[in-house]
């Protein structure tokens, strides 16, 4: 009899310490840096705090790579059947990832009307690549848009006002011809300006062809606009910049070095990601200056960067302690210190209402100027198969840049191939 | 008895066995039935391709051009690497002063990850603040876009490669030469041969079977090395330096089109060993085994 009874009590004791497992629910997340800078920490630091407000949620977040290896990363997670919740993706992976059948849309998970509204709280230039027929599969969380960072001295050395950057094509040109410096060789010691044209040349394409007034997709993700007048005129620019006008090296320009380029005054001008803007500010021994990129028939951006996403493959109570983790990381106070970190931009208007951001944005007035940039922006490059049709439009722009190719002829290849691999869907 | 001793030696080698089905031989199988069908969409079940995406695949220029890139790659960099790991071991290996520093020197390259490698070259190779184009400036050369230019992209890697290879093949010709007989130098001293002499008819021979290892771990190192792709130039600018398999990384992972990762995979294996056949079938008869 005491023998039974001391064997339940030990049942009793196990299921009751199962549940107090179970309490905490256990989520794990991918995430990508791909700009320099320590970020992991700030990330970490952010963790740390969202665990200390909500003890009964367990998060990891593990750190994988740039955004092609977050990707690959957490669906072989999920493949091998190791549970992940969430994950920060690339934007523009949401035609695939909705495909693959890997993601489930926030609007199934919101519950109150104050969380519907949540949704409605971002930037909608930042939606654009986060919906998909009016339904939302990611928040908008290290987001950023293209911008031109330019040398203020660089600037005053040649004569130019640096407080009046080109906002014109051709003022870029005679600017940036102004602003190549040669030694007595005639070798380039100082070129006018650098448009990166590895990792992501289709990114910096899509500002070009925004500019000319063209988009490079439908929101739907099925149909690509290659080989519009207008964008084959914009890689005609881009090409000109080097071949014609010579104010930019030729050949492929590697994004991995330009901001270094740009710290140790080889070029006056880049155009890079925003979120280096806080690596640039650290490590400029100049005085430098940012702002939007030109415009030929408009102003124009496209956004850029990770959303959340969580994934289809988990309990609805790990669904809603993931979302809470979401809107704690994407909430204006957590935004505004993560802009302030990394140059990312605050995504939803009331994180520029934060005092942190305010006093640092007035202190700093290039940290706005992405933001500004996004009433002209236009949705990143994203499609179904994305991996294989924006591989088409690199390699097109890369074969013009390289002489290879004229900018029609090649945008025609690209847009006829792009058109038959998204005939099926 | 008899029956004994062979299910014993059964036992003992079927851990070894087992390891190489699991990990070998019935992925290999998995992969040829995997190129026989179309990718899986949205949940429905994988449709059977036949040979369609062979097909595909003789007419994928990306596919051509990453094959004979990779073509260019062995024969640019297999050679070079063997010869220089062979002019590294002789010299390190005689009597001089510090050889000790000398050959850890060239085995670094060896020991350092080929990703961090990359990361450092990348900004050597970078055309405006890189250590190259600084030291042809010094020349007045106006300076080249080692990454960026399509000509240049693919003898960079190679450049990289045999810097990064030459190292460990000296370690084995090293080893290869502290083995052989002081008796036959000191008789081809004593016949009179002169160095060049007694390295084409002694040395060289003798170290065949050593040149045919380090030939055969070259030349599947030429397919099967691509870290630093990812580092240094992606496959571009466009393709000019995309070698077989990243561009099957990028079916798979990019893409998410694993059944046309297979039927690359499948093809560079062929490849892979036919040139092995080629080298043993070839090479073997010709070498002297002591």
């Amino acid at each position: 009899m005491l023998h039974k009874g001391k064997h339940l009590l030990a049942i009793g004791l196990t299921s009751l310490a199962a549940t107090a497992a179970q309490a905490k629910t256990e989520l794990t997340m991918y995430y990508p840096v791909s700009v320099g800078g320590p970020l992991t920490k700030v990330v970490d630091g952010m963790i740390d705090q969202f665990e200390k407000q909500n003890p009964e949620i367990d998060v990891s977040a593990i750190y994988a790579g740039n955004y092609n290896d977050a990707r690959v990363k957490a669906l072989a997670a999920l493949k091998g059947g190791q549970s992940t919740q969430l994950s920060v993706m690339a934007a523009i992976d949401v035609h695939e990832l909705k495909d693959l059948d890997a993601i489930v849309a926030f609007d199934d998970i919101v519950e109150t009307d104050e969380e519907r509204q949540w949704l409605n709280s971002f930037y909608p230039a930042l939606m654009e690549n986060s919906q998909v027929d009016g339904t939302t599969y990611g928040i908008p969380f290290q987001r950023s848009t293209i911008v031109m960072y330019y040398n203020k001295d660089a600037f005053r050395d040649a004569g130019l006002d640096p407080e009046q950057p080109p906002r014109s094509w051709d003022e870029l040109v005679s600017m940036g011809q102004k602003l190549v410096k040669k030694d007595s060789n005639g070798q380039v010691e100082r070129w006018g300006a650098m448009i990166p044209s590895t990792g992501y040349p289709y990114w910096m394409f899509g500002a070009l062809a925004k500019q000319n007034g063209e988009v490079l997709m439908n929101s739907a993700g099925n149909e690509t606009y290659f080989n519009k007048p207008g964008t084959v005129e914009a890689l005609q620019y881009w090409s000109d910049l080097g071949s014609k006008y010579k104010i930019m090296p030729q050949g492929t320009i590697e994004w991995g070095t330009l901001r270094q380029n740009f710290l140790e005054q080889k070029t006056a001008i880049m155009w890079h990601s925003t979120g280096n803007l806080t690596a640039v500010k650290k490590n400029a021994d100049f005085d430098f200056g940012v702002a939007m990129m030109p415009a030929h028939q408009q102003l124009g951006s496209p956004t850029g960067g990770g959303n959340f996403y969580i994934f289809k493959e988990s309990t609805q109570e790990e669904r809603r302690a993931a979302m809470k983790l979401v809107r704690f990381m994407t909430s204006p106070e957590q935004a505004a210190n993560w802009s302030i970190a990394t140059g990312y931009m605050g995504v939803s208007p009331a994180a520029y209402e934060t005092p942190e951001l305010k006093a640092y944005v007035k202190s700093f007035p290039p940290a706005a100027v992405a933001r500004d940039q996004l009433e002209y922006a236009t949705a990143e490059l994203a499609t179904h198969q994305a991996g294989r049709v924006r591989k088409l439009l690199d390699d097109a722009i890369q074969s013009v840049l390289n002489g290879q190719a004229e900018p029609k002829a090649a945008l025609d290849a690209a847009q006829n191939q792009a058109k038959r691999i998204l005939s099926r869907y | 008895m008899n029956r004994l001793s062979w299910l014993h030696a059964w036992l003992m080698l079927l851990p070894a066995l087992a390891m190489l089905l699991a990990f070998t031989h019935i992925p290999t199988l998995t992969t040829v039935w995997h190129s026989l069908f179309f990718p899986e969409r949205g949940g429905a079940p994988a449709e059977f391709a036949g040979l369609d995406n062979y097909r595909m695949m003789l007419d994928d220029t990306v596919f051509w051009q990453a094959l004979s890139n990779n073509l260019w790659y062995a024969l640019g960099t297999v050679p070079t690497s063997i010869a220089l790991a062979l002019a590294m071991a002789l010299w390190v290996n005689s009597k001089i002063s510090g050889r000790t520093a000398l050959r850890l020197a060239y085995f670094t390259p060896t020991m350092l990850p080929m990703i961090a490698v990359a990361n450092i070259w990348l900004f050597f190779y970078s055309p405006e603040i890189g250590l190259f184009n600084k030291v042809l400036a010094l020349f007045g050369h106006p300076g080249i876009n080692w990454l960026g230019d399509s000509d240049w992209a693919l003898p960079s890697l190679m450049l990289m490669t045999v810097w990064k290879e030459a190292g460990f093949f000296m370690i084995f010709y090293l080893a290869a030469l502290q083995s052989l007989s002081r008796d036959l130098y000191d008789a081809a001293a004593l016949e009179g041969a002169g160095r060049w002499h007694t390295f084409r008819r002694l040395t060289w021979p003798l170290l065949m079977p050593t040149t045919l290892f380090v030939l055969v771990n070259a030349i599947l190192n030429a397919f099967k090395l691509v870290d630093h792709l990812f580092i240094l130039t992606k496959g571009g600018p466009n393709n000019a330096s995309n070698l077989l398999l990243y561009y099957i990384y990028e079916n798979a992972f990019s893409f998410f089109d694993s059944n046309y990762a297979a039927t690359l995979t499948v093809v560079m294996l062929a490849l892979l060993i036919l040139l092995a056949l080629l080298q043993f079938g070839v090479l073997e008869r010709r070498i002297h085994y002591r």
